[in-house]
């Protein structure tokens, strides 16, 4: 019933390394950018930090840069910049999509495109998108910063592969392919809200052949998810509508499927397999 | 846009400057020095005993001023109620705690985060029982939700509702059955869930009070609906006269019925303000808004129609069984009743009604936006509809041929209840024509050809509001459990200060409605002063006139019409004054401009200021007049007013997803003569987003051991803007004459004339499918599932 947190100590900090230091040496110290999922939890008392690490005012970590090869998105990045930022539209609109439908206007508006990744919630939507997009997440620790395959980061419910003492500084997008595309459906219907279920899917086509693609899955499981059914079924077709049909009804291969308030175990396969299909249909077209 | 030609014109909402850049004046934002914060230990069981409450770590801890439970304020009595029919809330559980959140203990300390520190090392046993959650079980009665207690409080029939007032009703029940019985007649039956709803005021409840001991005196604020029985409430419970308990409301963020209560958390307040001598604040928390705040409807029944095949309509029957929670709080089982009063809706049609009214482990229900009228609403036109399509006629045609005619009213309808006034086929044929209801149809039959989706739903209402007449206090709605008069009339002051401004004063306050612009028009209007020199104080009891509160669209109709009433009798006392100053007689004046002028000589005037200028020098006025420039009016309604209005909505649904998007939204509302056109659009508009929320959003779940899964606002999903087309609004315009303005009440029309349009619209959009009724809310799982079903 609470919406009041337990006491905890807050350190505004001036660089990663300083957030760094103060998360080894705080037991219990939890790094913070945006707030958005970090204080509802804490008001709730589902967590209680016993320091808040605010690297809200780290400079340098906030912009999005093109690095040639790929995107860099910085901590700080909030999610409407990516949602609206020029680059990611055009290298990484799965990401940029999945960024406009996340949260509210004022969630976009302070919380963060990383805050959201490091932060792993099962019907996220960014999540999805770093995954088909075959991300590559870059975390600081004491001994240096690690580079995490997308594929390795979502380990489970609210569960990512950071260590307790690293801070997620940026996402990297690898730009190429033919398109990519993110959708789902709300828990308040249309695309509001939570993921009921949705999908990503990012796809490279020569010569009318897909040579690649990478789909993955939100809200439908413990965490977000490769259909890795789906990128074997599609790989080699043409991509037309039944081809697309076909690797959609692969979406939940090797998935374990949840129900919740919004979705039985059924629904929420089937809406897997729709958003796959509808996914594809706009990366390819 | 500035104006004093003000009744019926558009005015700007005065308060909205102030509202929407943060600075108006709610009770958390009125601090006094020293106060302490309180924090509530809640059970986590909905049907347990308690074995025994441990309190010592709690109470010594730093920081912390008490920890209280039942036995420190038992002698304190329960929650009063208005309806003091099932069992009455004890302030902190007694023994048993009958719902999840049920407040067990209450710790007083330096500030909230240090209460709920606090409260979480209250050590509460409890030994579990069976928890009655399912209406139907409640209604078995085979396991009570109070021990040695039925579950069924009562049940209202249609004919019978009030002894005395209903002894010459006939029960059309064998006319109904005999219908039935008929080989040329058509029965068509649907069970329909009109589910529980957290009502979700932006504004949770707070209360802080302030016991002076000094002058033996409470001063407490609380965003409440009915400062005044607030204030009786806890002069009666604490031995205090009336004037010596203040209560204030001020700004009001939203109330919807949730504030039209007086809760455990507000007497509790004042007890340990008078135990600590310390001004105690509550302030709810959203999580606990959702379990410790009264909700709404939560009925399941099955409606049953009769008619012929030509669209005749012989009979109506509803029986439901109502879900009224632990305990029952202010109206509690009168909610069922108000369903039952508008039980016919705009038909002329025998009707009978059985509501079961059931006791759960759940929280309390009770008056929630539209308050059972939405309920009976809702279940009359959906079984319409489903009567419509299986005689295969269209259903505005069906409506037509079953409305009362305008040259019947006023109408006794046969549930024994005399509507004002009404004209419902020109209310309707108003709306198809201006929303294309030929072409709407058209444009969903080529939707059809091409496989999609499409549907149009139509829905009508008729509400009973404007709550008088003041005899209904001698039906059961007594607040004299409130220490208040019995009655439901209106209250204002109108006074000309001397530099010619008014002051209004209402016994009652908004709650976010408008109040003050409404106020300042009808006096503006009246007096020819203009509207910016016009303030309106209200929702303090020190300062006002008795008042009742602001619930069931009644306000302007009651409150606003003595207002009216207040400022009629001081222009006719201006009117001497001027009449005196010019040397004329008082019926050659007139008033305009801000000021007085003789008929005829419109240089011969004085000003407003001249004339209270005079008015407080009463040497200056005629002889024997007393001084001053004020009068106090009280307006007692002889009768309810009846709204009533058609709302139209087209919709698609997404067959893969059973997605249902509202493409669009169209309604004809009738709320009599109206005020400010502006207002009464934003009162249409919010109530048809609450009633959407009902139709396709909201849905307070429990699971089979009375647990809300709900609780939270990411759970319980709410309309926002960007989830609803833009609404089309237009009106049809009959007065009525219980009040002298012509005016009806608007607050929750909206409400009541949504659910079931959009949820008609729906089925008719799945019919195509042979789906005959999918139960609300209707969110895409529910009705992707329906499209499952009937595809087998």
């Amino acid at each position: 019933m609470t919406m009041y947190p337990r006491k905890f100590d807050y350190v505004a900090v001036g660089s990663v390394a300083e957030a760094v230091e103060a998360l080894r040496a705080t037991e219990g110290a939890k790094v913070m950018a945006g707030g958005m999922s970090l204080l509802p939890l804490m008001k709730m008392r589902l967590l209680s930090p016993t320091t808040v690490v605010d690297i809200g005012r780290v400079p340098g970590l906030d912009s999005i840069e093109d690095r040639g090869d790929h995107l860099a998105i910085g901590a700080l990045v909030r999610h409407a910049d990516t949602a609206a930022n020029e680059l990611v539209r055009t290298h990484a609109p799965a990401l940029a999509t999945a960024a406009s439908l996340t949260g509210d206007v004022q969630v976009r508006n302070r919380g963060t495109t990383c805050g959201s990744l490091a932060h792993a919630d099962l019907a996220a939507d960014q999540t999805a998108a770093v995954l088909a997009l075959g991300a590559t997440l870059v975390a600081q620790g004491p001994s240096g910063t690690r580079e995490i395959p997308a594929d390795e980061f979502f380990v489970d419910t609210l569960t990512s592969a950071l260590e307790p003492d690293e801070v997620l500084v940026e996402v990297r997008i690898p730009k190429g392919g033919t398109g990519s595309a993110y959708d789902k459906l709300g828990r308040r219907g249309g695309r509001s809200d939570y993921a009921v279920a949705g999908a990503a899917a990012w796809v490279e086509r020569s010569n009318g052949t897909v040579t690649a693609a990478r789909v993955a899955l939100t809200g439908v499981g413990t965490k977000p998810t490769r259909a890795r059914g789906v990128e074997e079924a599609i790989v080699g077709t043409d991509g037309s509508a039944s081809a697309i049909e076909a690797a959609a009804r692969r979406a939940v291969e090797g998935v374990t499927v949840l129900e919740d308030l919004y979705g039985s175990e059924e629904y929420k396969a089937h809406l897997a397999e729709v958003y796959v299909a509808r996914a594809l249909a706009a990366a390819l077209g | 846009m500035s104006t004093t030609s003000v009744l019926g014109g558009i005015v700007r909402r005065r308060e909205d400057p102030a509202l929407v850049r943060g600075k108006g004046r709610y009770v958390d934002d009125v601090k006094f020095p020293g106060e302490l914060a309180v924090a509530f230990v809640r059970s986590p069981f909905a049907h347990a005993r308690i074995t025994s409450i441990d309190t010592s770590a709690a109470a010594a801890m730093d920081g912390v001023h008490a920890v209280y439970t039942i036995d420190d304020v038992r002698h304190l009595g329960p929650v009063p109620a208005q309806v003091p029919i099932g069992t009455l809330r004890p302030l902190l559980a007694d023994g048993t705690v009958h719902h999840v959140g049920e407040a067990v203990a209450m710790v007083v300390a330096d500030d909230r985060y240090v209460a709920q520190d606090a409260a979480e090392l209250v050590v509460v046993d409890y030994d579990p029982l069976p928890a009655v959650v399912d209406l139907e079980e409640a209604l078995r009665d085979e396991v009570q939700a109070h021990e040695g207690k039925s579950n069924v409080l009562l049940t209202w029939h249609g004919q019978d509702w009030w002894p005395g007032v209903t002894d010459e009703l006939v029960d059309p029940k064998p006319q109904i059955e005999e219908a039935k019985a008929r080989e040329d007649t058509v029965v068509v039956s649907l069970r329909m869930t009109n589910q529980r709803l957290l009502p979700t005021m932006i504004e949770p409840r707070v209360t802080v009070a302030n016991w002076n001991g000094g002058y033996g005196a409470f001063e407490i604020w609380s965003a409440t609906q009915i400062p005044h029985a607030l204030a009786g409430a806890i002069g009666k419970i604490f031995g205090l006269p009336s004037n010596k308990v203040r209560v204030v409301a001020p700004e009001v963020g939203g109330g919807f019925g949730a504030k039209l209560n007086i809760y455990p958390e507000d007497i509790l307040c004042a007890f340990a303000s008078q135990q600590l001598e310390r001004p105690v604040r509550f302030v709810e928390t959203r999580r606990e808004a959702a379990v410790a705040t009264i909700q709404g409807r939560g009925w399941v029944g099955t409606a049953t129609l009769v008619g012929t095949r030509d669209g005749k309509i012989l009979g109506y029957e509803l029986e439901a069984i109502c879900d009224m929670g632990a305990y029952s709080h202010n109206f509690t089982v009168a909610i069922p009743a108000l369903g039952l009063f508008v039980a016919p809706g705009q038909y002329d049609i025998p009707t009978h009604y059985e509501l079961h009214c059931v006791v759960t482990n759940l929280p309390t229900t009770d008056a929630y936006r539209g308050a059972g009228r939405p309920e009976a609403a809702y279940y009359l036109e959906r079984i319409i509809d489903h009567y419509a399509r299986t005689i295969g006629m269209d259903p505005a045609e069906v409506r037509k041929r079953n409305f009362w005619p305008p040259d019947a009213f006023p109408v006794t309808t046969s549930v024994g209840l005399t509507m004002d006034s009404g004209d419902y086929a020109r209310n309707l044929d108003a709306l198809l024509e201006w929303a294309d209801y030929e072409g709407m149809k058209r444009r969903r039959d080529e939707a059809r050809a091409e496989g999609r989706l499409v549907g149009v739903g139509l829905g009508t209402y008729v509400e009973v509001c404007g709550f008088g007449p003041s005899a209904l206090a001698g039906l059961g709605f007594s607040w004299s459990e409130y220490g208040m008069p019995s009655a439901f009339n209106g209250s204002g002051v109108v006074r000309v200060n001397p530099d010619g401004t008014c002051t209004v004063i209402i016994g009652t306050g908004p709650s976010g409605q408008g109040h003050e612009t409404t106020w300042s028009q009808i006096v503006a209007e009246e007096l020819g002063i203009e509207l910016d020199a016009i303030e309106v104080l209200h929702g303090d009891t020190a300062e006002s006139p008795f008042g009742v509160g602001t619930f069931g669209s009644r306000s302007l109709a009651v409150d606003g019409t003595a207002a009216f009433e207040a400022a009629s009798r001081v222009r006719a006392k201006a009117a001497k004054i001027a009449a005196h100053l010019l040397e004329a007689a008082p019926e050659d004046i007139r008033f305009a401009d801000g000021g007085a002028h003789v008929a005829g000589s419109p240089d011969k005037a004085v000003t407003w200021g001249e004339i209270a200028t005079s008015a407080y020098q009463p040497h200056t006025l005629p002889e024997g007049m007393e001084g001053g420039l004020e009068a106090t009016a009280v307006f007692s309604p002889p009768n309810a007013t009846w709204p009533f209005g058609a709302h139209l909505a087209m919709v698609e649904v997404d067959p893969d997803t059973g997605n249902v998007e509202i493409l669009e939204y169209w309604a004809m509302d009738d709320c009599g003569n109206v005020v400010n056109p502006m207002i009464v659009a934003g009162q249409i508009h919010g109530g048809i987003a609450q009633g959407i929320g009902q139709a396709m959003f909201e849905h307070a779940v429990y699971d089979e051991d009375g647990n809300l899964l709900s609780a939270a606002l990411m759970d319980y999903p709410m309309p926002t803007a960007g989830d609803l087309p833009s609404f089309k609004l237009n009106r049809t315009t009959t007065p009525t004459d219980v009040n002298p303005l012509g005016v009806k009440g608007i607050g929750e029309a909206g409400t009541i004339g949504s659910a079931q349009t959009i949820v008609n619209a729906v089925v008719d959009a799945l019919a195509p499918l042979g789906i005959e009724h999918v139960d609300m809310p209707l969110r895409p799982r529910a009705v992707w599932e329906a499209i499952q079903k009937a595809r087998g």
